[in-house]
């Protein structure tokens, strides 16, 4: 009996051993991993280039102070440690020792200094670090920064590739940063792996840094990244194993028929600070969409099923409001619009749209902002015509055509595809904001929408440290959009991760390929 | 030949300034969103806020002094980033070309021999195919079958990067596995045209005198056909050849996407996306250029099959 137990206890040991030994192996040390990516990026520069296709390399070859989890916790990357006082408005970072830029020369608080300066002025997203006055470097291993008011947004803003820390040496040599040819070749970075080849349309070839400050990463030895525009081609090259892995891949029927082949992982986790957004925009202040019962008569008449299952094939998510439903800002009591059109004609009737003899009220253009919201378009009219409202569907040869079109505030309706860049500071605020109304700039507050209200309450929110306040800031945020309705959103971008079952630890953060793939290795 | 290129430099400045949007926009939308400040810079550092005039102009200048600027997309010399993918895509059109000759002749001349037998008709049903066919659906097939199904050929690029070996003949036989299937996909839009050329001038040359009486000196079947006939039949299925040089150009565009071939195709195709002027002009002079070697060619050869012609 006694002897028995023992076996039994011996063996269970043995078992819990041997799973976790397995759960726990250390990542395999070497091996190349062949990714592909679906455009050439400009340039390997995120400092001065946003944007997901500079963001893949550009996280691999640069580092950041802070990288975040899969939580939405901050986790320290260059700065192991950071404190925040004086109400928010000082921030202290204090970096890892020993690291070093790609030639050998010891990144210091000066690199960081330059390289937020250089992106205050350079990058898009200038809400990122406004509020930043002045960084100090008491020494060489801390940087302090000044603020002029609590800025919750910066954590998020220092974290992946929206702020990579670039040598002061070479980019600081007098030439315009956003043009500097070292941005292409001979890039000199901070992250794990720096840069053998880059040429435009063909390929981007990464090779392991040894010197990295983080001990035994990367694990990988090198990475081949393949620009491969044609999606076709991409998928018959995952589904052959030609190609390892695959970020950002949204056309629903790929993902689909990619699911079902037994040799590849498909996720769509790991895009919540990318935060992509599909919706239909309304121009606010001209035409019949000035009138808010027309928006909500419309809304009622779009089934948001039907696009998640008829045209997002069941891989996208319901988005209810202008905040990423993986955000924790995210407000799903929100008025849903849910299908209704006896409810959509009645506040058409009510409004005084009266139908005319053929049944219409009124006509209405809609445009869409890339092809894959074609389908959207198309939907729109067929769904609009129940409530008698006549729709044009207006196709663009392509992005600039449509860009024109409606920052200039040329239209009735548009289909978007809005990301929300982290922070809602940074990719939320702009488009309901009355001072970000600007004529020529695509994914500004192109809808022309203005409320004092929603302006106080982002204000509000955008310097309230405290989590718990700054949520509930946004829920009523959220609650009051959904009420004007300049835009009424619809679903996540389905976008999602591909890869080969060889490949262990893939980048499944907040910042999808747009984060440091150091953990990331190919297995036996 | 000089005025053709300042025709085709004004023409193309005039469209791409007619495309709605610029630069400025496309920036914008590599960046995820932009600002007014810097996209207005964007568009002094280009001269885009200049008059059309001024614009052309200065172009016209630039290129005149052999200087094709920057790309305003990529920040590279123009001149080297078609030189960079000018060798693939002059392989690829090269090989094509010569590919859909040499099989659309053999097949012309088989099919000449027994004009309305069966095999005729599957030679002229073959072409017809490969013509009708959409060539970036063709090539898709193609990827289908040979890529995924039996996995001989990869799908897509020039060359396997992870090879390290020093090789020479290593690296041109990858280069050469790579090329296969775009080559035979360019190609098989023109079988049909050079296969049924080459067919009715066969017909009409095997029934001139002159083949009577190689066949009545008792010359060989082979002969006859080859030496004789053939040789005489070629001339319209070369002129018309050279002719194409610049369709089989423009075929390259889509085949370059599908496949991923780094060659000027895609090159072009970003480029009226984006709209990189500088990067499409200078693509469209070297095309001009590329069509007019071509077509140079095309007379040489035609001047070795039939010595009467004077260039």
């Amino acid at each position: 009996m006694n002897k028995h137990f023992l076996k039994t206890l011996l063996l269970t040991a043995t078992l819990i051993f041997t799973s976790l030994g397995v759960s726990f192996a250390e990542p395999k040390k070497g091996g190349t991993l062949i990714a592909a990516v679906g455009n050439s990026p400009r340039h390997l520069n995120p400092a001065v280039q946003s944007g997901i296709v500079t963001g893949f390399p550009g996280a691999q070859l640069f580092a950041t102070p802070i990288r975040y989890d899969n939580n939405w916790e901050p986790q320290p990357y260059l700065a192991e440690s950071w404190e925040i006082s004086d109400g928010g408005k000082t921030v202290r970072l204090n970096l890892v020792k020993d690291a070093v830029f790609h030639d050998g020369v010891p990144i210091k608080s000066s690199d960081v200094k330059f390289s937020l300066e250089t992106i205050k002025k350079n990058h898009p997203f200038k809400t990122m670090f406004a509020p930043v006055v002045s960084v100090e470097t008491p020494d060489e291993h801390t940087a302090i920064l000044k603020l002029s008011s609590p800025h919750p947004a910066l954590m998020l803003a220092m974290s992946s590739q929206l702020m990579a820390i670039i040598p002061e040496h070479v980019y600081g040599d007098g030439q315009d940063p956003k043009t500097h040819p070292q941005n292409s070749e001979n890039v000199v970075g901070s992250g794990p792996f720096k840069l053998v080849e880059f040429k435009s349309g063909e390929h981007i070839i990464l090779e392991r840094f040894d010197d990295f400050f983080i001990d035994g990463r990367p694990y990988l030895d090198k990475m081949v990244l393949k620009i491969i525009k044609d999606p076709a081609t991409r998928t018959i090259g995952l589904e052959n194993g030609e190609i390892d892995f695959y970020a950002f891949e949204n056309v629903a029927r790929n993902i689909v028929r990619l699911k079902k082949n037994d040799n590849l992982t498909v996720t769509p986790d790991g895009y919540a600070a990318i935060g992509p957004i599909d919706w239909l925009a309304f121009n606010t202040k001209d035409g019949k969409t000035a009138d808010v019962n027309v928006r909500r008569a419309i809304a009622y008449a779009i089934d948001r099923n039907f696009i998640l299952k008829a045209i997002m094939l069941g891989v996208a998510d319901e988005a209810r409001t202008g905040i990423h439903p993986g955000s924790p800002f995210y407000e799903p009591n929100v008025e849903p619009y849910n299908l209704d059109i006896d409810k959509a004609n009645k506040i058409l009737d009510d409004a005084g749209y009266k139908k005319g003899s053929d049944g219409m009220r009124f006509g209405l253009t809609v445009d869409f902002g890339w092809p894959g919201l074609k389908p959207n378009a198309e939907y729109t009219k067929a769904a609009l015509k129940k409530i008698g409202i006549d729709v044009t569907v207006r196709a663009s040869a392509d992005f600039p055509t449509w860009a024109k079109t409606v920052s200039n505030h040329n239209f009735d309706l548009t289909w978007d595809t809005v990301f929300n860049w982290g922070d809602p500071v940074i990719g939320v605020h702009r488009t309901y904001q009355t001072s970000n109304i600007k004529k020529g700039v695509i994914w500004s507050n192109t809808q022309q929408y203005s409320n004092p209200k929603v302006d106080a309450i982002m204000e509000k929110a955008g310097v309230e440290n405290d989590m718990d306040k700054r949520k509930a800031l946004y829920s009523d945020l959220q609650k009051m959009l959904a009420n004007d309705l300049p835009v009424y959103w619809t679903n996540t971008l389905p976008y999602h991760t591909i890869y080969s079952k060889k490949v262990g630890n893939p980048p499944m953060g907040i910042w999808a390929t747009s984060s440091p793939m150091d953990m990331t290795y190919i297995k036996d | 030949m000089l005025l053709v290129l300042l025709v085709v430099v004004v023409l193309n400045f005039l469209m791409l300034h007619l495309a709605p949007g610029d630069i400025a926009d496309t920036i914008a939308q590599t960046m995820g969103g932009a600002d007014e400040q810097d996209m207005a810079e964007l568009r002094k550092q280009y001269g885009l806020d200049q008059p059309f005039f001024i614009q052309l102009f200065n172009y016209v200048v630039r290129v005149a002094l052999l200087d094709f600027g920057h790309s305003h997309f990529y920040n590279l010399p123009v001149f080297d980033l078609i030189m960079e993918r000018f060798p693939a895509t002059l392989l690829l059109v090269f090989s094509a070309q010569i590919l859909s000759l040499f099989v659309g002749i053999l097949l012309g001349v088989y099919a000449a021999q027994n004009p309305n037998g069966l095999s005729s008709l599957f030679v002229n049903m073959f072409s017809l195919f490969g013509y009708a066919a959409p060539v970036f659906w063709t090539g898709i097939l193609l990827l289908i079958a040979f890529s995924l199904h039996i996995p001989i050929f990869p799908v897509s690029g020039m060359r396997d990067i992870t090879i390290e070996s020093s090789n020479f003949f290593v690296h041109f036989f990858d280069v050469l596995r790579h090329l296969f299937l775009p080559m035979i996909t360019l190609a098989s839009i023109f079988f049909a045209y050079y296969s049924r050329l080459c067919r009715a001038s066969m017909l009409e040359v095997l029934g001139a005198d002159f083949v009577r009486t190689a066949k009545a000196k008792g010359l060989s079947k082979k002969d006859v056909l080859l030496k004789h006939a053939l040789k005489n039949s070629l001339s319209p299925v070369i002129t018309f050849a050279g002719l194409s040089f610049s369709a089989v150009v423009s075929g390259a565009i889509l085949v370059e996407t599908v496949y991923s071939w780094p060659g000027l195709g895609t090159l072009a195709f970003n480029s009226i996306i984006s709209r990189d002027t500088p990067v499409l002009l200078g693509i469209l002079i070297f095309s001009t250029l590329m069509v007019t070697v071509g077509n140079l060619l095309t007379d040489l050869t035609l001047k070795a099959l039939d010595p009467r012609i004077k260039i």
